[in-house]
C-alpha cells in the first residue's frame, strides 16, 4: 500500500519540481531566444512599415524622407499620375497573365518530371534549376539579344514572355515535389473504381495538385509584379511599376508609390489569408 | 444487410456462366526489365479461384504476390498468359473497364473528398442515380459500422476507420471480386486481429469472392478458405488451411508456416504402412512416408505434436532421445527446445494443463515422440 501511495506521488512531485526549476531558471536567464525572434522579425517588416506610414506623410516638396505631418490626401489623389497608373496596370496584368501561364505551363512539367521517366529529363531539371539560380543580368542580357536577333520588337509582349520563362521552373518545382510524396495508389484506386484516364486527372490528380499550383502560381505572380533587372532589358518603351519608380527617383518619388505599394501589400496579404483559409477549409 | 446478399446471390446466379471460375489464371508470366536485366516477377502461375471464396495469397516479400494481384486488377499486364474474370478473357483491359475492385495497402482514399464522396466514387462513374447512390452509400457505411461519418474527411479518421472506408469503397460496386493487398498491415495488433474477424465477417454476409493478398501465415491461416503459398515466382502449395499447415509439400511451405521441425534422414525399409528412417545421428523412426528404401527424405514434425517424457515411450511412436536445452514459459503453453544426439534441435510446445505431468528442466535428459503420421515427409536433400 504504501509503495502504491508513493510512485502515485512520484509523477506529480517531480512535475512540481520541474516547473519550479524552470521558473527559477528564467529568473535567472533572459530568454535570448524570444528576443532574437523579435528582432529578425522587427527587422524584415520595417522596410514594409516605414513604406505604410511614409503614404500617409503630409509633404510640401518633392521628397518623401521626412515626416511633415498626418494626411490622406495621396490616398483620394492615388492616380494623379496617368503614367504611373500605366505603369501599374501593366505590372498588374504581366504578372496576372504570368500567373496564369506559368502556372500552365509549370504544372505540366512538374507532373512530367515528377511521375516520368523520360529521355532528356536530367538535361529539362537543369535547365530549370540554371534558370533559377543564373544572375538576372545574364538572362536580361541574353534575352536582349535573342529578341534582337530573331526580330522581336521588344515590349510588353517581350515582357510578358521574359515573366514566364523564370518563374515557370519556379512552378514547375512546387507541382514537382507535391507530385513526388503523392501516393500513386490513390490515382490507382480512381482507375480501379471506373474512372477513366483523363476523369482520374480531373477528379483526383488535379484537386490534389491544387495547394501546390496555387502556391506556384503565387510564387510567379509577385516574382512578375517586382522584377526589375530582366523587364529593364526586355521593356523597350514600355514602362511598369517598379521601372517607373527607378525613373522618378532621380527627381524624387510621389507619395502615391507608397500609396500603391501599400494597396498591393494589402491585397497581397488578403490573398495569402484566403488560401491559408481555403486550404483549413480543405484540410477539414 | 438482407438485401445486399440477395443482391448479389441474384448476380451470382445470373452473371457467372456455371463452370466458370470467378478469376482464373493461367500459365502468366511476368518479367520486368531493371537495370538492362530482366527480373522474372511471376513464372508460370496457373490458379482457379471460385466464386464466393476467400482465397489467400500468402508469401515473403518479392514472391509474385502482389504483381500476380495486380495483373488481376489491370495495373499490369502480364508478359505472357492469360487472365479470365467469369471465363471471359480480360487480359490487356484496363483497370477502369474490369468489374474487380482493389483495397489498397495504403488505403489510397481520395484525401480531398469526403467519407460520402470516397464511397460514391465508383458508383458516380458508373452514373447511377443520385438516391441509389445515397441508399447503397448509407448500406455499405453500416456493413463496416462507420454511419454517420458521412460528412468526414479521410484524414479525421483513425487508421481503422480508414481501412474500413476503403474496404466500403470497393464493396459498394459489388464487384465480382474483391482484391486486397495487405490491408491491415499498418494496423496495430489488436486491431488487426479485431479486422480479420470483422473481414471474415463480411465475406460472408456479401458472398463476394475475396482475394487475399498477406505476408503473414497467421491471418492467411485465420480467414482463408484456401491458400495458395508463393515463393520466387511461383505457387508452392495450393490448399486449405489445414492442409497446408498439417502436410507442408516443401521445405520452403514447412518452414514460412508455423514453426516446423525438419529432420533429415534415410529411408531403410518399409514395415507395416510406416517406413523406417534413420535420422542421421539420432536413431531411427517411424513415418509416412513412400520413397524407396535408400532415398534420402526431410521429415516435419510440428511442435505441438510432439509428446516429451522422461521414461521411454512405446514403440509404435516414433521417439528419439535428447537433452533439454531451453525452457521457455509462455503462460498457457511452454516451448521446449531438445537438443538431439547429432546436434540438431527439435522445438516442442506442450499445453501448460493442470493435469500435465512435472514438466523436464534444463540439462535433462528426455525422450520426444509423437504417432508416426505426424510426421510428413519431404524429398529430401
Amino acid at each position: 500500500m504504501t509503495t502504491a501511495t508513493e510512485t502515485g506521488r512520484t509523477p506529480g512531485g517531480a512535475a512540481a519540481e520541474r516547473s519550479a526549476r524552470r521558473r527559477g531558471g528564467e529568473r535567472r536567464r533572459p530568454d535570448w531566444g524570444k528576443y532574437f525572434t523579435w528582432a529578425v522579425l522587427c527587422w524584415l517588416f520595417a522596410p514594409i512599415v516605414f513604406m505604410v506610414v511614409f503614404s500617409f506623410n503630409d509633404i510640401k516638396g518633392r521628397h518623401n524622407v521626412t515626416w511633415e505631418g498626418f494626411t490622406l490626401r495621396w490616398y483620394s489623389d492615388a492616380f494623379a499620375y496617368p503614367d504611373l497608373n500605366v505603369a501599374l496596370l501593366n505590372t498588374i496584368t504581366i504578372a496576372v497573365l504570368t500567373m496564369l501561364i506559368a502556372g500552365f505551363l509549370g504544372t505540366l512539367l512538374g507532373l512530367a518530371l515528377g511521375r516520368y521517366r523520360f529521355f532528356g529529363q536530367s538535361a529539362t531539371n537543369l535547365v530549370m534549376f540554371s534558370a533559377i539560380s543564373a544572375p538576372e543580368v545574364v538572362l536580361g542580357a541574353s534575352l536582349l539579344s535573342m529578341f534582337l536577333t530573331m526580330n522581336i520588337a521588344v515590349g510588353y509582349w517581350t515582357i510578358l514572355i521574359a515573366h514566364v520563362m523564370f518563374s515557370v521552373s519556379f512552378v514547375a518545382i512546387t507541382v514537382r515535389a507535391r507530385v513526388l510524396t503523392m501516393d500513386p495508389s490513390v490515382e490507382e484506386a480512381a482507375r480501379d473504381l471506373g474512372a477513366t484516364p483523363l476523369a482520374t486527372f480531373r477528379l483526383v490528380t488535379l484537386p490534389l495538385l491544387v495547394p501546390a499550383i496555387t502556391s506556384g502560381g503565387l510564387i510567379a505572380f509577385a516574382l512578375s509584379v517586382d522584377d526589375y533587372i530582366i523587364t529593364s532589358f526586355v521593356s523597350g518603351s514600355t514602362q511598369t511599376f517598379p521601372l517607373w519608380i527607378w525613373g522618378a527617383t532621380r527627381v524624387g518619388i510621389p507619395p502615391q508609390v507608397n500609396v500603391m505599394g501599400t494597396l498591393i501589400f494589402g491585397i497581397g496579404v488578403l490573398l495569402a489569408a484566403g488560401n491559408m483559409v481555403l486550404a483549413r477549409r480543405r484540410s477539414r | 444487410m438482407a438485401t445486399a446478399t440477395e443482391e448479389s446471390r441474384a448476380r451470382q446466379g445470373a452473371g457467372a456462366p456455371s463452370g466458370a471460375a470467378a478469376i482464373s489464371l493461367e500459365q502468366i508470366v511476368k518479367t520486368y526489365r531493371s537495370g538492362g536485366e530482366d527480373v522474372q516477377a511471376v513464372r508460370g502461375v496457373d490458379l482457379r479461384i471460385e466464386q464466393g471464396e476467400f482465397f489467400s495469397l500468402l508469401g515473403p516479400s518479392g514472391c509474385g504476390k502482389t504483381t500476380t494481384m495486380r495483373m488481376v486488377a489491370g495495373f499490369e499486364d502480364p508478359t505472357s498468359g492469360t487472365v479470365r474474370l467469369h471465363g471471359d478473357d480480360v487480359t490487356g483491359i484496363p483497370p477502369h473497364r474490369r468489374d474487380v475492385n482493389m483495397v489498397f495497402q495504403s488505403y489510397a482514399l481520395f484525401p480531398h473528398m469526403t467519407v460520402f464522396d470516397n464511397v460514391a466514387f465508383g458508383l458516380r462513374r458508373k452514373g447511377e442515380a443520385a438516391g441509389e447512390i445515397r441508399r447503397k452509400v448509407a448500406e455499405s457505411l453500416e456493413l463496416v459500422e462507420l454511419s454517420g461519418r458521412e460528412r468526414t474527411k479521410p484524414g479525421r479518421l483513425s487508421g481503422g476507420q480508414q481501412q474500413r472506408v476503403a474496404l466500403a469503397r470497393a464493396l459498394v460496386n459489388r464487384p465480382s471480386a474483391l482484391l486486397l493487398d495487405e490491408p491491415l498491415g499498418a494496423l496495430d495488433l489488436k486491431l488487426r486481429q479485431a479486422m480479420q474477424i470483422e473481414l471474415k465477417r463480411i465475406q460472408r454476409d456479401v458472398g463476394i469472392t475475396f482475394v487475399y493478398v498477406t505476408h503473414d501465415q497467421g491471418e492467411a491461416l485465420t480467414m482463408s478458405d484456401r491458400i495458395a503459398v508463393m515463393n520466387g515466382g511461383r505457387v508452392e502449395q495450393l490448399g486449405t488451411p489445414a492442409e497446408i499447415y498439417e502436410r507442408p509439400a516443401t521445405r520452403f511451405t514447412a518452414g514460412f508456416i508455423g514453426t516446423s521441425n525438419l529432420l533429415s534422414g534415410t529411408v531403410d525399409g518399409h514395415r507395416g504402412g510406416f517406413a523406417e528412417i534413420g535420422i542421421d545421428g539420432a536413431g531411427e523412426i517411424l513415418a509416412e512416408c513412400d520413397s524407396p528404401a535408400g532415398s534420402r527424405v526431410d521429415l516435419t514434425v510440428r511442435p505441438e505434436k510432439i509428446a516429451l517424457d522422461t521414461a521411454e515411450p512405446s514403440a509404435d511412436r516414433a521417439r528419439l532421445p535428447g537433452v533439454v536445452a531451453e525452457v521457455v514459459y509462455l503462460g498457457s503453453t511452454t516451448h521446449y527446445t531438445v537438443r538431439l544426439g547429432d546436434g540438431t534441435e527439435i522445438v516442442v510446445f506442450r499445453q501448460n494443463s493442470s493435469d500435465a505431468a512435472s514438466a523436464a528442466d534444463r540439462g535433462d535428459t528426455v525422450w520426444v515422440s509423437w504417432r508416426p503420421e505426424h510426421a510428413y515427409a519431404l524429398p529430401g536433400t
